[in-house]
């Protein structure tokens, strides 16, 4: 046998990684035998007459774009204070509208304005994520049960904001994140998940910030006897995931030119949860694997287009979603994987016996 | 099956990715006997015992026990003790946010609905005949680790049981608690009950059991009567060599330690946990704290370092006032501290050997400045020389290390940053006699070095033998200080227990 190839079979079958994979792999053989041109993609012409690329993979990896940097951000959280945050979609639609609100307000939307506008979201967003940390890690409260507050109120405090309007913004720069930059084919929203997957590359590479979260949320106590800020580090969690709210915040207002405070990224926060899960990342907290809610963010994505490919009507799509993420969080739990194990070892073994009978 | 005897266990073999933890290992218990498990750390006892109890499943071999003809298969605790066999593990396992009696009961009510009166009766009973200072009422976690440990034992034998399973038992108790539980030992013993003894205490296996099986290296070795082994034929099977003499270990005199300049000060030193005390330790000084459990030796310590919160007193450090706020403060001026609980204080479970080695030097150098992968390997790997601790690789999470062997990699966290004031409390709990007397050794050699060291230790040979300075705590509060010619056994007693002895 293949000694590099077992290996890697090896590695694979004891990652977490195993899931979101298996699922992916599946919804591409799937709409492969569907529909064998599925994943083809085109350069076509936009109406500004620059070249871009189409098709259903375009759209699966661009359409994920703002459940991919959520879940990078939940991840962080989850894995610090062993909770979920629930009011990520209402951050994110509060960042919008101050995002929005800072473009309306001066006359001409510049580049500078832009960047103001989105460093603003972001300090705002930052500062509410640091309010939903200082609840979980100050006051001791249930992460879900802290940030109730801000999913229940957010999307009043982004109505205001906006004084109760939807305000339509429409600029070239605006369009160029929302779609694409002329000249580059790629739509932006996917070159802004490689820019934050470097980010926490860099960030995870030139800082300790995995392994104090690990620390902290898998023994807090010798955690805090190691010297570190457990407080700080949860903090820190929330803040950041706070930054990503904004980031996801801007690509949604971009993409339609509006801010819908009621509709803009709603119900994310459910899949942004479900990504975690499936990327093999324990729910209560210590050990975590970015790349596996990222993973499990593009498997959500993809199964919800290859649901609306099929032509499954958008009220059906949530009940046919829940059947396949149910199969993929049992396929994940560790009594599955446990049972799994065990059929493969007694595979081999009547294998191995029979295969020593052949021989005698 | 032949009379008396209560369960069998013949070629059990249990693999793990790395490491064979048991090979070909053969244990029978006989009816009413204490029968002891010894082994150095990792040699498979804790194992032996997970796979009995149908924790782990094994990969080859029988368990037959009394009263059923074929061999049984053992899947979950549940089952284990469906059959009478109940365990107390060596890492506590209740659950320290409920209370006493629930911890006692719970998973085991019959019926569906719980009868919270009668529990509670019933748990008061049992912990009043079995001496255990606890209220069926309070919290666990109010508890201090010694009656955490007993009401665990409680649990166990509360159930009709004919194999009752005491893994390290005795690591966190006093000589007090030690005579209580072998009573309750002996009684049970006396009912027919078959116990299977796995700690590391010479003494105490000589003391209560009756025989003695002996694994090294995941390998039966042989089983004996207690009787027909000396102690040091024992010690020799266990690691596989000759031990060697103790008394090559030679601290330094009385007389020399008071000529040294003095490291750290504390004077009127207090946290929430600890009242005030003052206390100094010398450049390349040994000294302990000793005194009955919760007499507050441990809280003394944790003040030093800051683990509790301090709220008063003033600390100097060669000499340098400092100020001591947080565990990160004591770190910084070159203390380092080595929890008594280290499950709850010490390792991070998940977590890979090497990743807990640096944990501390990491935190030290600061979040900017991560190890990179190379020097944390190069570290590990020279820790894990150092001290012999048994991995498959530095890779491997330290939980699923033996407990002796997690206990080595916390030392070595700590020894990794070089610290100048060293805080052992309990270092060598759960530590096999063999690397104990290393640990000994390597304070002594460090202290030599111009390292302080504070050393905490429930046995007071080991203290006697390490210490050139023992201060003696009573009911949270300094009772004496004994130094040079009053440093013996009936000495050190006789001032924890309230006589003579005292410098007051
Ligand atoms: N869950 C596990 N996964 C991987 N390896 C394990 C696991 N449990 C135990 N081991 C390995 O099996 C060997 C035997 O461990 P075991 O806990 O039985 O030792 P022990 O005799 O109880 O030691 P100690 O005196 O230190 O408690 C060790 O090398 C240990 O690292
Ligand atoms: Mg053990």
């Amino acid at each position: 046998m293949n000694k590099r190839k077992s290996k890697a079979a090896a590695y694979l079958k004891n990652s977490q990684l195993l899931v979101p994979l298996i699922a992916i792999l599946l919804l591409v053989v799937f709409n492969l035998i569907r529909d064998p041109g599925f994943f083809s993609v085109g350069l076509t012409t936009n109406n500004n007459g620059d070249p871009v690329l189409q098709g259903n993979l375009i759209s699966i990896l661009n359409g994920a774009s703002e459940l991919v940097i959520l879940s990078m951000g939940m991840t962080l959280v989850t894995a610090a204070s062993g909770g979920q945050d629930i009011s990520v979609g209402a951050l994110a639609a509060i960042a919008g509208s101050v995002f929005v609100k800072v473009l309306k307000s001066g006359g001409s939307i510049s580049a500078p304005v832009v960047l103001g506008a989105f460093l603003l979201c972001c300090a705002v967003a930052m500062a509410f994520g640091a309010f939903n940390g200082s609840l979980v890690a100050l006051f001791n409260i249930q992460p879900m049960i802290a940030t109730l507050i801000l999913f229940t109120c957010g999307r009043s405090i982004a109505y205001w904001i906006n004084g109760g309007a939807t305000p339509t913004v429409s600029s070239p720069i605006i369009n160029a994140i929302g779609s694409f930059i002329p000249g580059i084919p790629i739509p932006t929203p996917i070159l802004i998940v490689i820019l934050m997957g470097i980010l926490f590359a860099l960030l995870f590479r030139f800082t300790t910030l995995s392994l104090y979260i690990q620390s902290v949320g898998i023994n807090q106590s010798a955690a805090r006897l190691n010297g570190i800020n457990s407080v700080g580090i949860k903090l820190l969690s929330f803040v950041i995931l706070g930054a990503c709210c904004a980031v996801a915040g801007m690509i949604g207002v971009s993409r339609l030119g509006l801010i819908n405070h009621e509709t803009l990224l709603i119900n994310i926060e459910m899949d942004a949860i479900l990504a975690v899960a499936i990327g093999g990342n324990n729910l209560g907290g210590g050990k975590f694997k970015m790349i596996g809610s990222v993973l499990g963010a593009y498997a959500i994505q993809a199964l919800t287009i290859t649901l609306y490919a099929m032509k499954v009507p958008s009220t059906d799509v949530k009940a046919y979603k829940a059947v396949v993420i149910v199969l993929l969080v049992v396929m994940g739990s560790p009594v599955v994987k446990e049972a799994a194990g065990r059929l493969g070892t007694r595979l081999r073994a009547s294998r191995r016996a029979g295969a020593g009978k052949g021989a005698a | 099956m032949k009379d008396g005897i209560v369960l069998t266990m013949r070629g059990i073999c249990k693999r793990f990715p790395g490491v064979m933890a048991l090979d070909r290992v053969d244990f029978t218990l006989r009816k009413g006997e204490i029968h002891a498990l010894m082994g150095e750390n990792g040699a498979g006892k804790s194992t032996l015992i997970k796979v009995l109890t149908g924790v782990y499943p094994k990969d080859a071999g029988e368990i037959h026990v009394d009263g059923i003809e074929e061999a049984i298969s053992i899947r979950s605790p549940q089952e284990a003790q469906s059959y009478g066999i109940s365990t107390v593990y060596q890492e506590i396992s209740l659950c320290p946010n409920l209370t006493v009696a629930e911890n006692m009961f719970i998973g085991r009510t019959e019926g569906k609905t719980v009868n919270w009166k009668a529990m509670e009766k019933r748990a008061g009973e049992l912990l009043d005949s079995l001496g255990i200072p606890a209220r069926p009422r309070q919290q666990l976690s109010s508890c201090s680790l010694a009656v955490q440990q007993m009401v665990a034992i409680a649990r166990a034998v509360d159930t009709d049981c004919k194999v009752l399973i005491l893994d390290e038992p005795t690591s966190s108790l006093d000589d007090k608690e030690v005579a209580m539980l072998f009573r309750l030992m002996r009684d049970l013993k006396a009912r027919g009950v078959g116990i299977i003894f796995v700690t590391h205490f010479l003494e105490q296996v000589y003391e209560v059991s009756d025989r003695i099986t002996v694994l090294r290296n995941g390998n039966l070795v042989g089983e004996f009567e207690v009787d027909k082994l000396p102690q040091v034929q024992l010690v020799a099977m266990m690691i596989g060599r000759e031990l060697q003499n103790l008394s090559v270990i030679k601290k330094e005199s009385g007389a020399a330690s008071a000529r040294r300049e003095v490291r750290y000060e504390a004077k009127q030193l207090s946290s929430t946990e600890s009242r005030p005390f003052d206390f100094y330790i010398g450049k390349g000084e040994v000294n302990g704290f000793t005194g009955l459990l919760g007499s507050g030796r441990s809280e003394s310590v944790r003040a030093i370092f800051g683990a509790d919160p301090v709220t008063g007193g003033e600390v100097t450090m060669d000499g340098k006032k400092i100020r001591v706020a947080k565990p990160l403060d004591a770190m910084k001026n070159g203390i380092a501290y080595l929890p008594e609980d280290r499950k709850r204080d010490g390792i991070i479970a998940e977590l890979s050997v090497r990743d807990n080695i640096i944990l501390a030097l990491q935190v030290l150098r600061g979040m900017g400045h991560p190890i990179s992968r190379a020097k944390a390997e190069e570290f590990a790997d020279e820790y894990i020389e150092a001290l012999g601790i048994k991995t498959a690789s530095s890779d491997t999470p330290i939980g699923s290390l033996s407990g002796g062997n997690q206990q080595k990699v916390i030392l070595a966290r700590w020894l990794l940053t070089h610290p100048k004031y060293l805080i052992l409390d309990e270092p060598t709990r759960g530590i096999d006699v063999g690397t104990k007397t290393e640990i000994q050794r390597l304070v002594l050699k460090l202290a030599e070095e111009g390292m302080s060291v504070t050393f905490i230790s429930s046995e007071i040979e080991e203290m006697l033998r390490t210490c050139s300075r023992l201060i003696v705590m009573r009911d949270r509060n300094i009772v004496g200080q004994l130094t040079g010619d009053e440093l013996t056994q009936s000495h050190v007693m006789h001032t924890i227990a309230g006589g003579g002895g005292d410098n007051e």
